[in-house]
């Protein structure tokens, strides 16, 4: 039997059930200093002086280490990783603000001390001489000119301009039948993993190295990171992630807080250890938040698109740590899984004084999904047709694949779509929605004073991006198999993922396979955990590693056992003779002949150890694809939105683990719930924000989320060896843009049109109420 | 400069008597006191639900007690849950049901489902996800944890049944 494809149980579970996990801030080390963090009250203030004595002088407090106090190598701003020709001014964060702040919540000094609460006090006693200045809060205000200047000195707040797109957009235009435009204004929130940031270093004064556990979702890049900032080597500091309480791209990027971190273990000497708050994380932990999209669409008589173009705002934040990647992954992705003939869309990106955007899960793709799906559906209802059929009239049909959009994807490559069924995978979700029956309902249902409505939301999602990711097999003497994979685990379940990947190659159980994942030790390179990219790249690696090691087990015990390897079968941890199971060597047997005996020679053609390191290169994404069907009731008195049913069809190429995969697509729904009626970062005018706690940010809680009814579709992809598509981040792309459609749906009678999210109750009985 | 005070409680099942400053709230008395670090932290304002432990059987946000109020009682956390390291029928119905991704939040909502299934042996959904309505999990949806809980009920009953 195959173990890929299994709903294996989690080898995670146990321990993490019996309160046994290990994340960072169950780590104690002796002598170990807790940290707190100064964080800046203004949204932008130049730096006039800090008085640290009153915070030093408090019984308890080691240090208070300001920008001024680190050493040199730490008095820089981090390194931008993803330049593009199109920033203009490419600003990052220092790792303690130098003289000037930009948001609310920035770094500005660490109190080192005994225990947190000591830290704390510490922290209201460091005395900072602000000189505040005027600050750009609302991306849309901030883009005009004249506005205040997010960072003092610049003519304006434009971070990057640029645009994508191909064909003749005008002239789609030019000779359509119909023009619809729509100003659409998004707003994502953050990601709000349970676990805030954790980050704990310390140097070996023995050995010089340093390392760094932190729950991050990149352990390679921070330490790359720090390396080069430093220039520290590569094999003096190692970088764990251990058990990490989600991440959702809110844990992917090096932030100050790290190399502070670090820099104020080298200072002090001693372990220091930083965990974050909920406010902190509410203030300094990287958001995703506003884009605008003013777009319109051309179509023909029967509602096939003819082209597609506008622009989209973005709001940046004060910082550019992720480049412009979020922006554009929203533009390259507005095509979505419809042919569109021609298609231009301008970005611009704005500076403001609030904590810099990066992705959150799904990336600018839910922007991008819901930008296209309410075009759609406003087709539809002006031509009179049913939204299923609109997008059925446009899809990608399955014999056009792969499908080349004619867009270049952030990483460089063409977007080209590899496989799918857009239309049957549509198909399954109206079928599991009973879609057709669905009408009867809502007009009954509507007698009696209620109002129903159904929505649809399809989406793409350009998953598994390169370059690489690397995993080592090995089997010991005494054999164990053992797997090191550099990407770290947030809860995703890794450690099951490649243990069933690995098992099926080695002929063994995946409770055989000793998995370790997350330690920059471990393997040599590595990108990190995001962009649905880990059971794409390492899935891989550890396939093709695990592969060696059995093409090698099998080559020795053909020497060993003086037999053809054609005469050879693994199974149960054993080579044996085809035919004759008795004759055979244990996989520990022949990993102890590979590691040699002392004093002789290797036989010819034999190499040393029962081992292989693979680092799996793919040569673009590959295109996972779904469509999501909501069902909900609005209560036109009050503005609320139930959600009765929600149905996904989605297709992710092979399934290695589908109660895995179900997971992450319930979780990924439900965050995208929580993008279409509930989670808002707000801010006023003067940058301060309004929402620090989750009594005034609300994300869904199990009484707002309905059961996630799900089926799949797996048309392997030609693009890796095992077929993998990604499936982390697909379940949040169409989510608003579905719900939002069928709020609309719901509320025909009123001709209400949901242009923004969330739908707040404010803004839904606003809508009602005004068209009625 | 911390005021201190005597503390003298029971925590799955063992008698502990500590001096712990007045200030330190339970989670950190579990957490970094006595190394019980199964009791997670997610928002320490009282509504994620992460930190809920049973104090005297009942849930409590251990974020937003002081330990010192529970002096006298009997807590349990998460680690006094399995029994010779054997999972109780509650936890196992999460592996089987996929109702944890990162474990954060788990031990507190197997808090809160413990005092569910005490309460209402036999929970509808909707009893459940009521209940489950202070517990906030970024992972799962709720699906998995919903589908443990009412696997969990139905195991429950029937192993008291057929004893
Ligand atoms: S940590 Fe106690 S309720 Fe969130
Ligand atoms: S399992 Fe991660 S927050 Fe619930």
């Amino acid at each position: 039997m195959s173990w890929v494809g299994s709903r294996v149980k989690r080898v995670e579970d146990p321990a993490l059930l019996k309160g046994e996990g290990r994340f960072v801030d169950d780590i104690h080390l002796p002598g170990m200093l807790l940290a707190a963090v100064v964080r800046s009250p203004f949204a932008h203030a130049r730096i006039a002086g800090i008085d640290a004595s009153a915070a030093l002088a408090i019984p308890g407090v080691h240090a208070v280490v300001t920008h001024a106090d680190l050493p040199e190598a730490f008095r820089q701003p981090l390194p931008l990783l993803v330049p593009n020709p199109a920033i203009r001014y490419p600003v990052m964060q220092h790792v303690l603000a130098k003289d000037a702040v930009h948001f609310v919540g920035e770094a500005i000094a660490l109190v080192l001390a005994d225990d947190r609460y000591i830290a704390e006090d510490g922290v209201d006693l460091v005395v900072v001489d602000y000189e505040p200045l005027p600050a750009a809060s609302d991306f849309r205000k901030a883009a005009a000119a004249g506005a205040p200047a997010a960072h003092a000195g610049r003519a304006d707040n434009i971070a990057a301009e640029f645009a994508v797109g191909y064909g003749e957009a005008d002239q789609a235009f030019a000779r359509a039948a119909h023009i619809f435009k729509e100003e659409l204004f998004q707003h994502r929130g953050a990601a709000h993993p349970m676990e805030c940031r954790a980050m704990l270093a310390h140097q070996d004064t023995l050995t010089g190295t340093l390392t760094i556990w932190a729950n991050t979702q990149a352990p390679h890049q921070l330490r790359d990171v720090y390396c080069r900032m430093t220039g520290a080597a590569d094999d003096r500091v190692r970088v764990i992630a251990p058990n990490t309480g989600g991440g959702f791209g809110s844990k992917v990027q090096t932030y100050p807080e790290h190399i502070a971190t670090a820099a104020a273990a080298l200072l002090t000497k001693l372990p220091v250890k930083y965990i974050e708050d909920r406010r902190e994380h509410f203030l300094s932990t990287h958001q995703e938040r506003d884009q605008l999209w003013t777009v319109e669409i051309a179509v023909d008589g029967d509602g096939k698109v003819l082209g597609v173009r506008g622009s989209l705002m973005h709001d940046s934040g004060a910082y550019l740590p992720w480049g412009v990647i979020t922006p554009f992954i929203s533009a390259t992705t507005m095509p979505g899984p419809y042919v569109i003939p021609a298609y231009r869309m301008k970005v611009t990106c704005v500076f403001t004084n609030k904590v810099a955007t990066t992705p959150v899960r799904g990336a600018g793709r839910p922007q991008a999904a819901f930008a296209m799906e309410r075009l759609m559906d406003r087709v539809a209802r002006e031509l009179g047709l049913d939204p299923a059929e609109v997008r059925r009239r446009n899809y990608v049909p399955a014999d056009r694949m792969p499908y080349a959009v004619g867009l270049t994807f952030r990483d460089g490559s063409p977007v080209v779509y590899d496989s799918g069924d857009y239309p049957a995978c549509q198909q399954l979700a109206l079928d599991r929605a009973g879609y057709d029956g669905f009408r009867a309902e809502q007009a009954s249902v509507r007698a009696e004073g209620r109002y129903l409505g159904i929505g649809i939301g399809s989406y793409i999602e350009g998953t598994g991006l390169g370059p690489f990711e690397g995993a080592t097999v090995q089997v010991t003497p005494g054999g164990q198999i053992l797997a090191r994979v550099g990407s770290s685990d947030q809860g995703q379940g890794h450690r099951t993922m490649f243990a069933q990947i690995v098992a099926d190659r080695l002929g063994v159980g995946p409770d055989k396979v000793t998995v370790t994942v997350g330690d920059s030790g471990g393997v040599a390179y590595g990108i990190g955990t995001f962009a649905s990219r880990v059971a794409v790249n390492a899935g891989s690696s550890a396939h093709v590693a695990a592969g060696k090691v059995r093409e090698k087990a099998i080559k020795i015990a053909s020497h060993l056992l003086e037999a053809a390897e054609e005469d050879l079968d693994l199974g149960d941890g054993r080579v044996f003779v085809k035919g004759v199971p008795a004759v055979g060597k244990t996989l520990g047997e022949i990993a102890a002949f590979a590691n040699g005996m002392p004093g002789f020679s290797m036989p010819a053609g034999i190499t040393v150890g029962l081992e292989d390191t693979s680092y799996f290169t793919p040569q673009r994404s590959t295109y996972a694809n779904g469509c999501h069907v909501a069902v909900v009731e609005v209560d036109v008195e009050t503005g609320g939105v139930k959600i009765l049913r929600y149905v996904t069809a989605h297709d992710c190429g092979t399934i290695i683990n589908t109660m895995m995969v179900e997971g992450q697509v319930a979780g990924g729904v439900v965050h995208g719930i929580g993008n279409a009626l509930f989670e808002w970062m707000r801010y006023d005018d003067d940058g301060q924000p309004l929402t620090v706690n989750f009594g005034e940010y609300l994300l869904p809680l199990a009484t707002e989320t309905p059961c996630i009814e799900q089926a799949h579709m797996q048309t392997p992809t030609p693009l890796n060896p095992l077929g993998v598509k990604g499936a982390g981040e697909g379940g949040t792309i169409p989510a608003a843009a579905a719900i939002a459609g069928a709020i609309d749906d719901a509320l025909r009678p009123f001709g209400v049109k949901i242009t923004q999210v969330p739908v707040t109750p404010e803004y839904l009985l606003d809508l009602i109420h005004k068209k009625s | 400069m911390a005021e201190r005070m005597l503390l003298m409680l029971s925590v799955n099942g063992t008698e502990i008597t500590r001096e712990v400053p007045v200030r330190l709230t339970l989670a950190d008395f579990l957490r970094h006191e006595l190394a019980l670090t199964g009791t997670h932290l997610g928002c320490e304002h009282g509504v994620c639900g992460a930190c809920t432990v049973l104090v005297d059987g009942r849930t409590a946000r251990s974020c937003l007690m002081l330990a010192v109020q529970a002096d006298g009682a009997a807590v349990q956390t998460v680690e006094g849950m399995a029994v010779d390291g054997k999972l109780t029928p509650l936890q196992q119905a999460f592996v089987e049901h996929h109702g944890l991704q990162c474990g954060f939040c788990t031990p507190g909502v197997l808090a809160t489902l413990t005092e569910l299934l005490e309460t209402i042996p036999d929970p509808s959904e909707a009893d459940v996800r009521e209940w489950l309505s202070g517990n906030i999990c970024r992972c799962t949806g709720y699906q998995g944890i919903v589908d443990a809980a009412l696997a969990a009920a139905k195991a429950i009953r029937e192993g008291a049944a057929g004893e």
